[in-house]
């Protein structure tokens, strides 16, 4: 009260919701149990299976280190990050022209930016193993499939961030070159382009990890790469050996998180 | 062709004599331009740049309106005008970078208000705009970027960069660098100049083209005294010497009277000065701040 009465015009420190972002507070509240028990929340369950968990531990350990099983996963690892590479490259490339259709006031009238806009938005909505779903009924089973389904997903990615970057990017520069009467494309190819070189980079790499870690699960339908060993443990209960494939798959990521993040700073620090 | 390839030749051979001529100049005063005025009134002067009854507002703000003048072959005019009188804004107008609101624009036979694209591209590559912002692109180096001032007369990927330009291109580039004394940082990368350098990048990129009509929009802003009076001193030889009509914005008094043999002022939302240089004093420029 006497901090009210020093300064007049200070608002409260808490201020009281109208009448409708009540209902809003309520409302989401309502939502969010009504969630949870659509996901079969259970306490039983949780509290029954810390032990479960365990149990899966216990047998899963000590994790299947024979040299032959090794060499073999090794292998199916290697085909993963291959199929995520070549997957990553063709998506990466093939975004920069769709990008381009997609940037507002760059080259494409507003409505073919809506539709290609609209259109990578829908390629965003599939989850990637739905994707690999159907290109394996396209292509048939095999890394084939896994890397068309990984270089959709990337044009989905790639297309919309690459055209926000160029939307963003300083328009000095091809105001200059519009002024020496260049043509469109020309413009966006010397200026605009180089202005988002490094946006371009940096989401490239994002991409290039978001595909790796696609890429592992892939098998799961057929897709090729190493989910099939995942799944194949699973099935005849070699849990020894889906931990193997559990830790491979977690070193990987993390090591492709660790290795992009330094080729970032690397490209685009220096360059800055 | 016949015309541009004399003047091809004349800025080729003048270039190494203008980079020693420059730095001597310094010492001397540039002559005024009314005292070498038999110089420019050859014989028939055409007229490159027609404006009458230009308007412009941004989003209901009106900037300007009314605006009318017509410049001659050659000539060499300064546009001067307090902060956010609309300058730039006017200098947009007229190489149909934003529209206008009403008037008419003739730039060398183009209406530029009703032109097609192609037209607009054809009258642009006749000119050369230096920004207010250098406005280069960052990561290309210094080469690169003078050999893209040519994209409008060759449009194409030879002139993305000056690795696929051909030899004539890259000459020209070389000698548009050699004018504004900066041959020297030819390889060197675009963000990697000061902010003087830059602008002289930027000047060299606008004369590459050989433009018919330069705009530069205060184009001595970050020179230092020596550099800005030779900046200023080339553009007065290209107009006087090749025929080429220059339009520059200055806040610099001095300038804008020793250069231009015409003064237009703007301010209050309208044009109110259009005289001849050597007709005003700094005093009355001076006034159009108040
Ligand atoms: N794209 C734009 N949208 C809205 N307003 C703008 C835009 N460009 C310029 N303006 C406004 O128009 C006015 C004139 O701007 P302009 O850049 O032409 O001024 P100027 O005379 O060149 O000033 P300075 O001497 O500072 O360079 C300013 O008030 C500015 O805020
Ligand atoms: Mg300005």
């Amino acid at each position: 009260m006497t901090d009210a009465s020093r300064y007049m015009g200070l608002p409260s420190r808490y201020q009281r919701p109208s009448a409708l972002a009540f209902l809003g507070y309520a409302a989401a509240i309502v939502i969010i149990l009504w969630s949870f028990a659509g996901a079969g929340f259970s306490i039983d369950k949780v509290i029954s299976s810390p032990p479960r968990f365990a149990d899966f531990i216990v047998r899963a350990f000590p994790p299947n280190l024979d040299p032959k099983v090794l060499a073999r996963l090794g292998w199916k690892m290697l085909e993963t990050l291959q199929i995520a590479l070549a997957g990553a490259v063709i998506g990466i490339i093939l975004s920069v022209p769709i990008a381009l259709l997609a940037a507002r006031g760059l080259i494409a009238p507003t409505w073919i930016n809506q539709i290609v806009r609209t259109a990578l938005g829908f390629i965003r909505a599939v989850p990637d193993i739905a994707w690999a779903l159907v290109f394996v009924v396209a292509v048939g089973l095999g890394p084939f499939a896994g890397m068309l389904a990984i270089a959709i997903d990337t044009i989905g990615f790639c297309g919309r961030f690459f055209a926000d970057d160029m939307e963003a990017a300083d328009k000095g520069p091809s105001e200059s070159l519009t002024a020496t009467g260049a043509r469109k494309l020309d413009v966006v190819a010397c200026a605009t382009i180089p202005a988002a070189m490094p946006a371009f980079i940096s989401t490239s790499l994002f991409a290039t990890e978001k595909a790796v870690r696609s890429s592992t699960i892939l098998g799961l339908v057929g897709a090729g790469g190493i989910g099939i060993e995942l799944k194949v443990g699973f099935d005849l209960f070699d849990y020894p050996t889906a931990m193997t494939v559990i830790l491979m798959i977690a070193v990987v990521v993390i090591s492709i998180e660790y290795l992009s993040g330094w080729a970032r700073t690397k490209i685009i620090g220096e360059q800055r | 062709m016949f015309v541009r390839c004399i003047r091809m030749q004349a800025t080729h051979s003048s270039t190494i004599s203008l980079v020693t001529e420059l730095s001597v100049e310094t010492l001397v005063a540039p002559a005024r331009p009314d005292q070498t005025g038999a110089v420019v009134s050859a014989p028939v002067l055409p007229v490159d740049l027609r404006v009458a009854g230009l308007a412009k507002s941004f989003a209901g703000t009106p900037i300007f309106k009314d605006v009318s003048f017509g410049l001659s072959r050659g000539e060499a005019v300064a546009i001067v005008g307090a902060n956010g009188t609309g300058k730039s804004t006017l200098l947009r107008c007229l190489m149909g970078l934003i529209p206008a609101d009403a008037g008419v624009i003739n730039v060398l036979g183009t209406d530029v208000q009703n032109a097609s694209s192609a037209g607009l591209r054809a009258m642009r590559a006749q000119m050369g705009l230096v920004s207010q912002k250098h406005n280069l692109v960052p990561r290309l180096s210094v080469l690169s970027n003078v050999v893209q001032g040519l994209l409008g007369q060759r449009p194409g990927f030879r002139h993305w960069s000056q690795s696929f330009a051909p030899i004539a291109s890259r000459e020209a580039a070389l000698a548009a660098l050699e004018k504004v004394g900066l041959a020297h940082l030819a390889n060197r990368r675009a963000d990697r100049l000061s902010g003087g350098q830059s602008q002289r990048v930027a000047i060299a990129r606008a004369l590459v083209g050989q433009p018919k009509i330069l705009i530069a929009d205060e184009p001595t802003a970050s020179l230092d005294p020596a550099a800005g009076e030779d900046v200023m001193d080339l553009f007065f030889d290209l107009a006087r010497q090749e025929g080429v009509t220059v339009i520059f914005i200055s806040h610099n008094i001095d300038h804008a009277l020793r250069y231009g043999e015409r003064v237009l002022g703007l301010a209050d939302e309208g044009m109110p000065l259009d005289a001849r240089a050597s007709s005003l004093s700094a005093q009355d420029l001076r006034g159009l701040y108040d």
